[in-house]
């Protein structure tokens, strides 16, 4: 009865970390936004958190290059499973306009595994709060299935 | 044998409310903020989340660190239903302050440092406040113990406001609320992403969660004490503490050390004397 508690509460309180990499902060303040009183998204639990060891989802924004794919990394196995990525906006899913640069690595899927891919230039807060639903779905099948 | 339910009952009902009050503070507070908030359960949805993660800690240390808490935190609601020693009950609750500070202090990361010493300023803080209540309620009752409380014919809040304004303070830094949240602090305040619990994560957070309710208890049943004649009363005594607590942790901004000091040993202790003066040439 207590693990299934336990499973039932994984997708009642996802605790969000947001990590840059060097977006042009038109994703973030989208983000920042699911956290105003208008979209309100701690009423489904949603805490935006500063620390990957409290976090279970890491919202990525903004193009990954060769200086920040390592913190990047790091960022994401500090983070205790079971955990998901959402990779947001079109820099975050691909590289955007800018994956042709020397700089750039692409999306954020070359450095760590994405669950759920949130497009938009910026993504919209509606469709920023679908992701993280659709990734808590996702996340929850993982560790039945794990 | 009443002594043994007690204490089970006070182990058992500590975390529940404890989570329910946890719960309900963050509704009340979502809608001073004009909007809708998480569920009442949310409290116990994000522990039981916590449990469930992989156990990830830096050394061992902070296991035992988040144990000692827990059960130091949960003996002293069991002392404090068992109608036990107030000197007891603060000496056990000051212990798993003290290794909370450590576990904290185990870690080498900064966030986690500069939290550990800033949680040492709030249990210098509130601790001297404390004691000073405690010596009130030996002047009323003339024992350290809870049950010579019951057999006070007069509410204390009668014979000791002042301590139970100085006990306001006590329970707004226990609480960990503005303008005394800087040790760590709930919510969006990232200021020190989370102070002397930045090390922690997964089950050992949840037990440092657990813990910090079963305080929550002690301290507002300390308040509870006050008004011990009338259970009406105690509860609306209560209620309305708590309310002021997060009205109070709405409305402040954060404050420094430093001013946490001066306010908590000047008002708060200087009340508390002047109260004890009181009651000691009355």
């Amino acid at each position: 009865m207590f693990g299934s508690f336990i499973k039932k509460s994984r997708a009642k309180s996802p605790w969000i970390m947001h990590f840059d990499c060097g977006s042009c902060n038109g994703c973030d303040i989208e983000v920042l936004a699911c956290l105003t009183p208008l979209y309100d998204v701690e009423r489904f639990g949603v805490i935006n958190v500063g620390n990957p060891k409290h976090a279970d989802v890491l919202l990525v924004t903004g193009t990954v290059n060769h200086r920040n794919k390592k913190v990047l990394k790091n960022i994401y196995d500090q983070m205790p499973e079971p955990k998901a990525v959402i990779a947001i906006g079109a820099c975050g899913n691909s590289g955007g306009v800018f994956r042709e640069a020397y700089n750039v690595v692409g999306g954020v899927d070359k450095v760590i595994p994405v669950d759920v891919y949130v497009p938009g230039c910026p993504a919209k807060p509606e469709a920023i709060i679908d992701g993280v639903v659709a990734g808590l779905a996702k996340f929850a099948q993982k560790v039945e299935e794990a | 044998m009443d002594t043994l339910i007690l204490v089970i009952i006070g182990l058992v009902a500590g975390p529940i409310l404890g989570g329910l009050i946890a719960g309900l503070d963050r509704r009340v507070t979502a809608w001073f903020q004009s909007r809708q908030g998480p569920p009442i359960m949310q409290a116990f949805y994000d522990v039981a989340k916590l449990l469930g993660k992989e156990k990830m800690v830096v050394n061992q240390w902070q296991i035992l660190c988040a144990w000692v808490y827990l059960i130091a935190a949960a003996t002293s609601v069991a002392l404090f239903f068992a109608q036990g020693d107030l000197l007891l009950i603060f000496f056990v609750q000051a212990v798993g302050a003290v290794f909370l500070v450590m576990g904290a202090m185990a870690a080498k990361s900064p966030y986690s440092q500069v939290g550990a010493q800033r949680e040492l300023m709030q249990i210098l803080a509130y601790e001297p406040v404390l004691i000073l209540v405690f010596v009130g309620f030996y002047l009323v009752t003339g024992s350290f113990s809870i049950e010579a409380v019951w057999s006070q014919e007069m509410p204390l809040l009668a014979k000791m406001p002042l301590l139970y304004l100085a006990l306001g303070y006590a329970l707004t830094i226990k609480l960990r609320k503005s303008p005394f949240d800087f040790s760590t602090s709930h919510h969006g305040h990232q200021e020190l992403v989370k102070g002397v619990l930045t090390e922690y994560s997964g089950p050992y957070l949840a037990l440092i969660e657990i813990a910090h309710w079963y305080e929550t208890i002690l301290v507002l049943g300390l308040c509870a004490l006050f008004w011990h004649t009338n259970v009406a009363w105690m509860a609306v005594l209560l209620v309305a503490t708590y309310m002021l607590e997060i009205l109070v942790d709405n409305t402040m901004a954060r404050m420094t050390w430093r001013w946490m000091l001066k306010r908590v040993w000047v008002l708060g202790m200087g009340m508390s004397v002047v109260n004890l003066i009181w009651l000691y040439a009355g």
